[in-house]
């Protein structure tokens, strides 16, 4: 008998931003998944273009609330490899700080507010803090502690204002910083408490087989700078990314699909940095992974939120190390004179690989600009995942698959802010 | 009952519904005294309206969230905007300065797939709106005030002076003054605490106008501290930029 079932969720909840999604059985086979965002478009590219290139990191940084640093980053990384600037090294090391600030608040948000509530069945984390309030109240705790450390460095947790091209405007004191150790340590217990906590979810067995991309970096696990890398044996410096990463406008979709040149499809994020950087997690992350059961390669996008946990445990180590190694610098930013040319940037935003690439003129008029976020990029593997599941859940009701795919999609953190935004998913049967 | 709290999504970063959830000390326990009737950042739970306060994030970029927003108007008793997308129509209102059609080409391969309105304009130019929290982001303690105002019925405690005067109450020395440093802050609403002036930056202008902004003799000012007319022209375009004080503030080429 034929088979003919429509299931739709107008509006997905807990990701950061507006899409859809629409899944089609025919008979109980997959007929076509496809993800539709429709977050309305801001134009951020267009409107860059007449504007000084100093501008780049504020403006850039409005693209998204939840990860305005890795913007900034990967702006500020653009433009000072156009003008031939590399920032000493106390300069690079506080921007590394105030990234591992906001890799603690985004990871802490996802963990506990987002995902979490997926594996525990419960609509969100106000409606799971009536029941189990003391895990909600640590997430709570070390989000605190990631948005402290970017208040401290940055002046704000949100679009921070003391980032600029060269460096920053005001370098905090040692005294200043050594206010976050506490609550640093606090957060590092929180971290590995949140390991332990997030391994003992049920996972389902799923195993995604795309190209595993991100930043590698011989002085650490790369954050605020670092080469592609790929698990099939790429390594390019962010200069070559266009020549290996094509981004193509589908009508369904403000955000645009990116892919590898030669047509595969390629994931970015935790998964993937987890993957190829493994060797490089501190001490105390390193074994939490492995007592978590985690082995590297890990391609199972539901353990993401364990790999997440295990990135918390590190960017607290880290920002307590750097911390420690902490020297003012004699000047908070090296001075950058604007040149005519191209400049190419790269970081590791929470959410995976942000490439920012801006063409300027000769008194620092950004002639275009060219920005490829993390969810664009994983857009494609997200929509193969969903198909395969869906595949093999054909006998689900509509209400547990309908479950199932939004829990899928949240696996990957998409920002549809960066992206563009809007997720309604619809799941028809016929 | 306990009272219903909506929050509402339109063309903007995250970042002011953002802060809400960056109340981390006081989250729960306003969770624990309102109803949480729609925030789906949050939450995938939702209940239906009237809505006691609804929270409007972002600025009218299409005719679907045209729409929408009076349709928010209409189940909401009180209506308050948070941020400057939703407040001045935000960084995409540059676009409401030249011509969409060239926007949309420059970003996107085929612009046939792009719906989109020639402006982005603030929610108060669509409905009426009760109260108009400035910032890019908003400071979360003005929005936990403002929100517990409107519960208990009272008016919001937010001071419409300058950045000027946050500066004289932290102690920071004037950066203009001081270091010869160009500073919106005489003109711009208060509410950030003196930030960049405490981080020896100038005020770029992210809470937008303060109430009563005599720009006309900033320019000047601004003009001898050594920016161009390009730069004076750009410091007023950024976030806050269809402001009708900050738009008259600098002629346009």
């Amino acid at each position: 008998m034929a088979e003919r079932r429509t299931i739709r969720t107008d509006y997905l909840a807990r990701v950061e931003g507006e899409g859809a999604m629409t899944v089609r059985l025919q008979d109980g086979r997959v007929e076509h998944v496809e993800l539709r965002i429709f977050e309305p478009p801001r134009f951020f590219e267009a409107l860059l273009r007449g504007r000084s290139c100093l501008e780049a990191p504020d403006i850039t940084a409005r693209i998204c609330g939840i990860c305005p640093v890795a913007y900034q980053t990967s702006a500020v990384n653009a433009l000072e490899d156009l003008c031939g600037v590399d920032v000493p090294a106390p300069i690079r090391l506080l921007r590394r700080l105030l990234y591992c600030g906001e890799w603690i608040e985004s990871h802490a948000l996802h963990v506990y507010m987002l995902h979490a509530p997926d594996f525990l069945g419960y609509a969100g984390a106000v409606e799971l803090a009536r029941d189990a309030p003391q895990a909600v109240e640590r997430g709570l705790a070390l989000k605190k502690t990631g948005n402290q450390v970017m208040s401290v460095v940055g002046g704000r947790e949100i679009h921070p204002i003391n980032v600029r091209v060269g460096g920053f405007y005001r370098a905090p004191s040692r005294g200043e910083l050594r206010s976050l150790v506490e609550p640093l340590e606090r957060a590092r217990e929180a971290a590995l408490e949140t390991v332990r906590w997030t391994a003992g979810f049920d996972f389902p067995e799923r195993t995604v087989e795309c190209t595993l991309v991100a930043l590698s970096d011989d002085d650490g696990y790369a954050i605020e700078r670092g080469r592609i890398r790929s698990d099939a044996g790429l390594e390019i410096a962010p200069a070559d990314y266009d020549e290996h990463f094509v981004e193509e406008h589908v009508e369904r979709s403000t955000a645009l699909h990116s892919h590898l040149r030669d047509g595969g499809t390629y994931l970015c994020g935790p998964l993937a940095r987890f993957s190829l950087n493994h060797d490089q997690l501190s001490d105390a992350a390193r074994d939490a992974a492995h007592a978590a059961g985690l082995e590297a390669p890990c391609r199972d996008p539901f353990r993401s939120i364990v790999v997440r946990s295990v990135e918390l445990v590190h960017a607290c180590d880290e920002a307590l190390r750097l911390i420690d190694i902490y020297e003012e610098p004699d000047l908070p930013a090296v001075p950058v004179e604007p040149v005519a040319g191209t400049g190419y940037g790269v970081s590791e935003a929470p959410r995976g690989l942000l490439y920012h690439r801006y063409r300027v003129d000769g008194d620092g008029t950004i002639l275009d600009a060219k920005i490829v976020p993390p969810t664009s990029q994983n857009q494609l593997a997200i929509e193969d995942d969903l198909r395969d599941v869906v595949s093999r859940n054909v006998d689900l009701d509509d209400d547990a698959l309908r479950g199932l795919c939004e829990q899928t999609i949240r696996n990957y953190d998409p920002c549809i802010s960066c992206a563009t935004h809007f997720l309604d998913l619809e799941v028809e049967r016929r | 009952m306990k009272p219903k709290l909506a929050v509402w999504k339109f063309a903007s970063c995250d970042g002011c519904q953002l802060s809400l959830l960056d109340l981390e000390d006081e989250l729960l326990a306003l969770a624990g005294a309102v109803e949480l009737a729609e925030f789906r950042e949050a939450t995938s739970g939702t209940v239906e309206g009237p809505y006691d306060l609804s929270l409007v994030e972002g600025s009218i970029t299409t005719a679907h969230d045209a729409e929408r927003i009076r349709a928010v108007r209409s189940a909401s008793k009180a209506v308050v905007t948070i941020g400057a997308c939703a407040t001045a129509g935000g960084i995409q209102a540059l676009r409401n300065f030249g011509n969409v059609d060239e926007f949309v080409a420059a970003v996107y391969a085929s612009p046939e797939y792009i719906s989109t309105l020639e402006t982005s304009t603030p929610i108060a130019a669509h409905i009426p709106v009760d109260f108009e929290l400035h910032g890019c982001p908003v400071n979360k303690h003005q929005l936990l005030e403002v929100v517990t105002a409107f519960l208990h019925g009272r008016k919001p405690g937010i001071p419409s002076t300058s950045v000027c005067t946050e500066c004289k109450r932290r102690g920071v020395v004037c950066v203009t003054v001081a270091h010869g440093t160009p500073c919106l802050g005489p003109v711009t609403h208060a509410g950030c605490g003196a930030l960049c002036p405490a981080y020896n930056r100038g005020c770029y202008g992210c809470f937008g106008p303060m109430e009563t902004p005599n720009t006309a003799a900033l320019v000047p000012l601004l003009r001898h501290l050594g920016m161009t007319d390009r730069g004076v022209e750009r410091v007023f375009s950024t976030f806050n930029a269809d402001a009708e004080p900050f738009r008259k503030a600098v002629p346009r080429g």
